[in-house]
C-alpha cells in the first residue's frame, strides 16, 4: 500500500450507519463488486457517479455505526475510495475497516468541503488539506493495527505471521 | 492488587495476566459465532489465511438466520457454503429456522458467564445478560479467531450505570433500554464497557436482561455487562467473578430513576432519537413488527398476546411476528400464545431475523410507519429507505397494532 496519496474529499455528517454504507440487502454476496455498486446508496444516490478512484471520505462524528458488517469497509475500498478520514469511528468499523487494509483516520480538527483536494500521510500520520493550506495530525493507532495495515490487511498479516504480535520489530 | 471492573477481571483471566483499562492485550477466546451474513466472507478470509478448522470446532457456531430460508439462488448457495464448512471441520451448524443467532447462544448453553465470546455480529453483546464478555467483531477478525483461538484488544474503561427504583406496570425491560441509549447517546460508549447495576434490575429475568445487553451496541459500547444480583441460570456459576470489586475505577457513573420511567419510543431514523410514548400519540402505523434478538422471545410473544386477545388488528394495520427460535415458536404453540396472536391477525415468519435487517420476509412501502420491537431504525433498515422506523416494546407495539396508532397501551388493559 502507498504510504502519501492524494484524492478529493466527498464530506458526509456525523453518525454514518454501516445501513446507510452498505444496505442489509445488498450483504449476502461474495461478489464485492456488487457491494461497491451500492455503495452510500441510502445516504448519497449521486455518490457512485462523482466518485473518481482515490478520492477521499471526509466525515464527522462515529462513522460506521451499527452493524458488524465488513461489507461496509469492503464497499467503499472496492469503490475506489482511497481513506476515511473522520472525527472518530464507531469501534467495530474502525477494526474492520484496518483489517481488509483500508486506511481510517481520526482527525479532530479537519475542516473540508466536498471536492476539496486532501493529502495523506499514513506514516506520518498527517492529513493535509491541499485547498486551504491546513495540515492536520491523525490519532496514533496502536502498531499491531499499524503493521495490520502495513501488511495491507489481516489476511496477508497472519498468513506471514500466523498469530497476532502487539509489539513491533 | 488494584480492585477490578467486571471487564478487567473477565480479560486479566483470558490473558493470563493483570490488565487494566487502557492496556493492549491478547486473550484467549472461549466461544465464537457466525452468520449468514458474515460466515461466507469468514471462511473465505480463514482459508486465505491458511486455516483448514477453527482452532476449537466444538465451539465455534455458525447460524443461519439472516435470510433463513433463503430467498433467492445467490444467497442458497451462501448457505450451501456454510452447511459445507460446519461439516467438514466439525463446528456446529444451526440451520434454518432454528432461531436467532443470539437467542440460540443462550437457549442452547453456548456461552456461560466470565466467558469471553466473539461474534461476528454486532448484537453480540447480548450475552452480558449473564456476565460473558461477549461482543461484535466484522468477519476477519472472527477468521483471525477461528485460525488462532485469539484476538487482541485494547482494555476498555467502563461506565457504571445503575438504575435505581422498580419499573413501573406497562413499563418493560425494553424502554429502560431505549432510555439508557436515549441517555448515553448512539456514540455514548463507544470503546467503553458499561456495567449495569441496581434495583431496577435484580427482579428481571433473564430474558430481559438480554433486552437490555442488546440494545449495548445502539451506545457504541464493546460490551454490556450485568451485575449478578438477581440472575437466575440453570447451573451454578461463580457470581463473584461477574462482579466488580468493591473500589474498581468508572470513567464515569449514570443513574436512570426506574421508577420514573414512561414506556418510550425511539424516533426515525436513530436509536438514541428516544421519547416518552405520551409525545407520539397518535401516531399513524401501517406496519407492526415483533420479534428480533431484542424482544422476539417467549415474555414478548405473551406480552403482545395479553394485548391481542379477543381483539382485531385496526383495518389497514399488518402485524408481523417472527419468534426468536423454534423452541419459542413451539412454547407459544403449547401455551396457546400463538392461537391469541393468530385469531387477532398476526402473520408468523419462520425464526430467524426477519424483516429487521431488511432482507426478505416483510419490507415495509413508500412512506409507511412501521412500529418494530428490534434494536435499530436507520434508512432503509427494513429494505425500504423510504419507510419510517419507530422502536417500542412488545406491548406498544401490539396496542398500536389494535388501534392503527400510537396509543398508551394502559388505555386498552383498562377497557
Amino acid at each position: 500500500m502507498e504510504s502519501a496519496f492524494r484524492g478529493r474529499a466527498h464530506v458526509y455528517g456525523n453518525d454514518i450507519d454501516t445501513d446507510r454504507i452498505i444496505a442489509g440487502k445488498y450483504t449476502k454476496t461474495l461478489d464485492l463488486q456488487s457491494l461497491a455498486d451500492h455503495v452510500l446508496e441510502d445516504l448519497d444516490p449521486e455518490f457512485r457517479s462523482r466518485l473518481v478512484k482515490g478520492d477521499v471520505l471526509v466525515a464527522g462524528d462515529n462513522f460506521g455505526c451499527g452493524s458488524s458488517r465488513e461489507q461496509a469497509p469492503v464497499a467503499l475500498k472496492v469503490a475506489g475510495v482511497s481513506a476515511v478520514v473522520a472525527r472518530y469511528f464507531a469501534r467495530i468499523f474502525f477494526r474492520n475497516a484496518i483489517n481488509i487494509g483500508l486506511p481510517v483516520l481520526e482527525v479532530p480538527d479537519l475542516e473540508a468541503a466536498s471536492g476539496d483536494e486532501i493529502e495523506i500521510d499514513l506514516e506520518a500520520g498527517t492529513v493535509r488539506n491541499l485547498t486551504r493550506g491546513t495540515a492536520h495530525r491523525a490519532a496514533p493507532m496502536p502498531p499491531v493495527m499499524i503493521e495490520i495495515l502495513g501488511e495491507g490487511g489481516l489476511v496477508a498479516y497472519l498468513a506471514k505471521h500466523g498469530t497476532y504480535r502487539l509489539a513491533t520489530g | 492488587m488494584a480492585a477490578q471492573t467486571v471487564t478487567e477481571k473477565i480479560l486479566s483471566r483470558h490473558a493470563g495476566k493483570t490488565l487494566k483499562a487502557g492496556d493492549l492485550a491478547i486473550v484467549d477466546v472461549d466461544a465464537a459465532m457466525l452468520t449468514d451474513t458474515t460466515a461466507p466472507l469468514a471462511i473465505k478470509a480463514f482459508r486465505e489465511m491458511g486455516g483448514t478448522k477453527p482452532w476449537n470446532p466444538a465451539r465455534t457456531a455458525l447460524v443461519i438466520d439472516h435470510a433463513a430460508p433463503a430467498p433467492n439462488e445467490r444467497i442458497a448457495r451462501l448457505h450451501d457454503l456454510i452447511r459445507e464448512f460446519a461439516r467438514d471441520t466439525g463446528s456446529t451448524l444451526y440451520d434454518v429456522g432454528t432461531g436467532i443467532c443470539h437467542q440460540l447462544m443462550v437457549e442452547d448453553d453456548r456461552v456461560r458467564p466470565g466467558e469471553t465470546f466473539f461474534g461476528a455480529d454486532s448484537h453480540t453483546c447480548t450475552y452480558g445478560a449473564l456476565g460473558a464478555f461477549a461482543t461484535g467483531v466484522g468477519s476477519t477478525d472472527l477468521a483471525a479467531i477461528m485460525l488462532t483461538g485469539k484476538t487482541w484488544l485494547k482494555v476498555p474503561p467502563t461506565i457504571r450505570m445503575e438504575i435505581t427504583g422498580r419499573l413501573n406496570p406497562g413499563v418493560e425491560a425494553k424502554d429502560l433500554a431505549l432510555a439508557m441509549v436515549g441517555t448515553l447517546g448512539i456514540a455514548g460508549a463507544t470503546y467503553q464497557a458499561v456495567e449495569i447495576c441496581g434495583a431496577a434490575i435484580r427482579p428481571l429475568s433473564l430474558d430481559e436482561r438480554m433486552t437490555i445487553a442488546n440494545l449495548g451496541i445502539e451506545m457504541g459500547a464493546k460490551v454490556v455487562l450485568l451485575h449478578p444480583e438477581g440472575l437466575e441460570l440453570p447451573y451454578p456459576y461463580d457470581a463473584d467473578a461477574i462482579r466488580p470489586d468493591a473500589g474498581a475505577a468508572y470513567v464515569r457513573r449514570v443513574a436512570i430513576d426506574g421508577s420514573a420511567l414512561r414506556p418510550q419510543i425511539s424516533r426515525p431514523p436513530i436509536p438514541d432519537d428516544t421519547v416518552a410514548i405520551d409525545e407520539l400519540l397518535g401516531t399513524p402505523i401501517h406496519y407492526a413488527f415483533i420479534g428480533t434478538c431484542v424482544n422476539g422471545r417467549l415474555r414478548d410473544l405473551r406480552a403482545a398476546a395479553r394485548i391481542l386477545a379477543g381483539r382485531k388488528l385496526a383495518p389497514g394495520v399488518r402485524l408481523v411476528i417472527a419468534p426468536a427460535s423454534r423452541r419459542v415458536f413451539l412454547d407459544a404453540t403449547r401455551d396457546g400464545t400463538l392461537a391469541t396472536l393468530t385469531e387477532a391477525g398476526a402473520t408468523f415468519l419462520p425464526s430467524g431475523c426477519g424483516p429487521c435487517v431488511g432482507t426478505h420476509n416483510g419490507v415495509p412501502g413508500d412512506g409507511e410507519n412501521v412500529l418494530s420491537t428490534a434494536n435499530r431504525n436507520f434508512k432503509g433498515r427494513m429494505g425500504n429507505p423510504q419507510a419510517n422506523i419507530y422502536l417500542a416494546s412488545p406491548t406498544v407495539v401490539a396496542a398500536a397494532a389494535v388501534a392503527g396508532r400510537i396509543v398508551d397501551p394502559a388505555e386498552l388493559v383498562g377497557e
